[in-house]
């Protein structure tokens, strides 16, 4: 085997032997086999599951391996174990997975599509599909959907859930937040702490502010407009996408609280920077997705 | 793998690997993780090789003599899921792990502790899915395509586990396939360029590609089925204006260019061994480049050619009949630059060329009734039928498996430092080969005839090839346990291997020691073999 000559290369950081994963494994395992424990004793209509016990431990496993890990990967960093290319590595990784959450959401967006361009009309008879007419004679379709075919057991909402509103701030907020962060981003490069670590508390702050506004619009959509999850494809649709954005804003808003801490400890430097700069491309991503849902869901769906 | 011994330095970045069961556990090394994905592929291989045997037998005549029709279902289920998830799968990825960083002179995977992560999911993932036969009301009983509504509103309580298992297999393809991505995209040896690459690097660097495009649709689809059980949502009830047809669109969007993830990695492996027996280059590199990435392309425009049947407008049977038929323009090419590669080459038989050139042969059978099934009227007749059966086990069997086989065979001499035993090579080869050809050739006659697919019963019309293709499927399956057994025989030791090890072969895995050293390219090649470098 030939190589080049070391002096000229910078070796490429390949860890010892780790713990980590197969913790974070038997930590994933549990807590899965815990959320289906609940949800097979939930529909079965047991009182009580075993599951909360297997989901609370394979919790506890898992986000104390994955805090570890991630501690582990700062230290490396600061004892400058990693080089130019192993950062490359990062940022290659990131930008892969946040390319696969582009497809989790377009599944979710292309149901709602394939829903109203298609199927709705068909159960309505268009295109002379008989059977259809003949389960549910005198379905119209419309959208949003509030009269479903099956109204027992598919109750339709009262009324749509409008754009303007709470959606129309909660867009203020995520736009706004996705400036602030951008703002908090110049600090770094500006070597400016106190201006990053201003900036991304109120970016924080405007994520919270963020969700504290969904979960009073959901309350809003259940008790008042009957719009619920059982509500036929529309209460479907609505939830699921608005809901998967949701908890993507909490694990994001997450991420960068985590990062407000390690700015206010003073871990980034302007050529430094990376875990910023994933969750600030994280946020980024959320913010685009919200963009689309406040269109399709709520402005072209009310 | 005691045979995986190395020259000890005594520095920081070159060691050894750690003693006892531990190793693996915590392993990040690359060619240990790589033998962990092929050890668990095996063990899959087998798994659901022994439920395939158990539907062979069931079918072996007709009437119901050995298991019940509940448990016969559960049984197709099951070796479908394993099969495609357990053991195509990981065995792809476990050759990924040790050949990429070898062929492109990385020194390991480029994020290894989340390689260890990845495959170790899988043995939990699997466990939860297989004990679900165990549960009350049985395992996934709806075959490996879980149909709503028959899954989401007739399938057993186990049915979310299913679920839960799936996502945990998607988790695992997608950080193994951020890995290998990243790995070709970034760890390459100064000066490799992307054209230099082996084809194997090139079409694990799109299957990549199309795994983290729609694994999280896979998991997407199985979410809706989720909230469909448990949380009162429509996606798939029309009751509620949802569509049973949208889960198969949802899922079939996920399922075609799976099919494409399971071969065009063999398609890398036949275009590095032909080429190494036959003694030539490989003929049409860049056209092999391109058709590679044609046929990604095209797998996620023509899903819904699983679905003609199903009730499509007139225009999206027209559509997706004609896109289908264009994939097979890319993969003549392909065929055309195998068979031009073997074209005057001096070629030898040894048993990775066997492999090879029976996938090369068999693959194409399994192309063509691919074309037949493309056929929008004609599939009216054919759907669901054995005729769809034998199609795609031609393509997977003596496609996807062959390849890793002869993969398996091609390189273990440099995993090993050992030569395995060619006489019993071959002879699996040949077992193999009868066995694959009486085992579905005559399912194409019985699903032409009209036989449905997943019937634990059938027309005493069917009996014949029925018992004939029963005898094939027992003479395949036991012969894998030669397999394993020429396997452990060459880890156990044997007629060293040279570095090259075989006449023809060129790329950078073949210029290190056999066997490979623990570490390799701590500090990258000196490519002055790169013209060479690719097969």
């Amino acid at each position: 085997m030939s190589t080049m000559s070391d002096e000229a290369y910078e070796p490429y950081y390949v860890p010892e032997q780790s713990k980590l994963p197969i913790f974070a494994s038997i930590g994933i395992f549990l807590t899965v086999y815990g959320m289906g424990n609940i949800l097979i004793d939930m529909s079965a209509g047991e009182e009580r599951s075993i599951g909360i016990w297997v989901l609370m431990i394979g919790g506890l496993v898992l986000g104390f391996t994955l805090f570890t890990w991630f501690s582990t990967v700062i230290k490396e960093n600061h004892a400058k174990m990693y080089s130019a290319q192993m950062n490359r590595s990062f940022v290659w990784g990131m930008s892969w997975f946040i390319l696969s959450e582009v497809f989790f959401f377009a599944a979710f967006f292309g149901a709602l599509f394939y829903v109203r361009v298609f199927s709705i009309d068909w159960i309505a008879g268009e295109g002379g599909r008989g059977p259809s007419d003949m389960l549910w004679p005198g379905f119209e379709a419309s959208w949003p959907l509030l009269n479903t075919p099956d109204m027992e057991r598919f109750p339709g909402a009262h009324t749509s859930m409008g754009w303007l509103g709470l959606p129309l701030v909660n867009t203020v907020l995520l736009v706004a937040s996705s400036f602030t962060v951008n703002i908090a981003h110049h600090g770094i490069k500006e070597g400016n702490r106190q201006k990053l670590v201003l900036w991304l508390a109120i970016t924080v702050a405007l994520g919270i502010a963020f969700l504290i506004c969904q979960v009073l619009e959901y309350q809003h959509a259940y008790d008042e407009l009957g719009l619920t999850l059982n509500a036929g494809i529309y209460g479907t649709t609505f939830y699921m996408l608005t809901g998967f954005h949701g908890a993507h804003v909490t694990l994001g808003t997450f991420m960068l609280a985590i990062m407000l801490g390690r700015a206010i400890k003073g871990h980034f430097r302007d050529d430094d920077c990376f875990g910023f700069e994933a969750a600030a491309w994280y946020w980024h991503f959320v913010d685009v997705v919200w963009i689309g849902l406040f269109v399709f869901v709520y402005i072209l769906g009310s | 793998m005691s045979a995986v011994i190395e020259e000890h330095h005594h520095d920081d970045h070159h060691h050894g690997p750690a003693k006892g069961i531990m190793r693996w556990v915590f392993t990040t090394n690359h060619k240990d993780i790589g033998t962990l994905y092929l050890w668990f592929s095996f063990a899959m291989f087998l798994l659901g090789g022994s439920f395939a045997l158990v539907i062979r037998a069931e079918l072996f005549q007709p009437g119901l003599q050995i298991v019940e029709p509940e448990f016969f279902n559960q049984m197709t289920t099951m070796h479908g899921l394993i099969m495609v998830f357990g053991a195509v799968m990981p065995a792809f990825v476990g050759l990924a792990n040790w050949l990429v960083p070898m062929m492109i002179g990385a020194p390991d995977m480029a994020l290894p502790r989340m390689n260890n992560y990845s495959f170790w999911i899988l043995p939990f993932a699997f466990t939860m899915l297989a004990s679900t036969l165990l549960m009350e009301g049985g395992g996934p009983n709806f075959g490996w395509t879980f149909y709503a509504p028959l899954s989401t509103e007739q399938g057993p309580p186990s049915t979310t586990f299913f679920i839960f298992a799936v996502h945990l297999m998607g988790i695992s393809s997608i950080m193994g396939s951020i890995n290998v991505i990243v790995t070709i995209l970034n760890l390459r040896a100064p000066g490799l360029t992307l054209m230099q690459m082996p084809l194997f690097v090139w079409t694990w660097l799109i299957t990549a590609f199309l795994l983290i495009a729609v694994m999280p649709v896979l998991a997407g689809v199985v979410t809706m089925m989720l909230m469909d059980i448990h949380f009162g949502t429509a996606f798939f009830n029309a009751g509620g204006g949802g569509d049973p047809v949208l889960f198969q669109h949802v899922f079939w969007f996920f399922g075609h260019p799976e099919v494409y993830i399971m071969i065009l990695p063999a398609f890398g492996v036949v275009s590095a061994i032909i080429p190494t027996f036959a003694r030539k280059r490989l003929f049409g590199y860049a056209s092999m480049v391109y058709a590679t990435s044609s046929i990604a392309f095209l797998s996620f425009i023509v899903w819904a050619h699983h679905m003609f049947t199903v009730g499509m407008p007139l225009a999206g049977e027209l559509y997706f009949m004609y896109a289908t038929m264009l994939i097979a323009i890319p993969t003549g090419v392909k065929v055309f630059n195998w068979v031009a590669t073997m074209w005057q080459g001096a070629m030898t038989f040894e048993t990775p060329m066997l492999f090879a050139i029976a996938f090369v042969i068999l693959f194409t059978i399994g192309g063509l009734s691919g074309l037949m099934l493309a056929i929008g009227p004609a599939d009216f007749q054919y759907h669901d039928t054995y005729f769809v059966v034998a199609h795609f086990h031609y393509v997977l069997v003596p496609g996807s498996v062959f390849s890793i086989m002869a993969a398996v065979y091609y390189w273990l001499p440099k995993w090993t430092g050992n030569m395995y035993d060619e006489a019993l090579g071959k002879l699996h080869f040949w077992l193999s080969f009868v066995g694959i050809n009486v085992l579905f050739f005559p399912q194409h006659f019985v699903g032409l005839a009209g036989m449905p697919r997943r019937v634990p019963d059938y027309n005493l019309q069917f009996a014949d090839y029925n018992m004939v293709s029963s005898v094939g499927a027992f003479l395949f399956g036991f012969s894998q346990l030669l397999f394993l057994f020429i396997v452990i025989k060459c880890v156990r030791g044997g007629v060293k291997a040279t570095d090259q090890v075989w006449e023809g072969a060129h790329g950078l895995e073949w210029t290190i020691a056999s066997p490979a050293p623990y570490h390799t390219f701590t500090t990258p090649p000196d490519l002055k073999d790169i013209s060479e470098a690719h097969g």
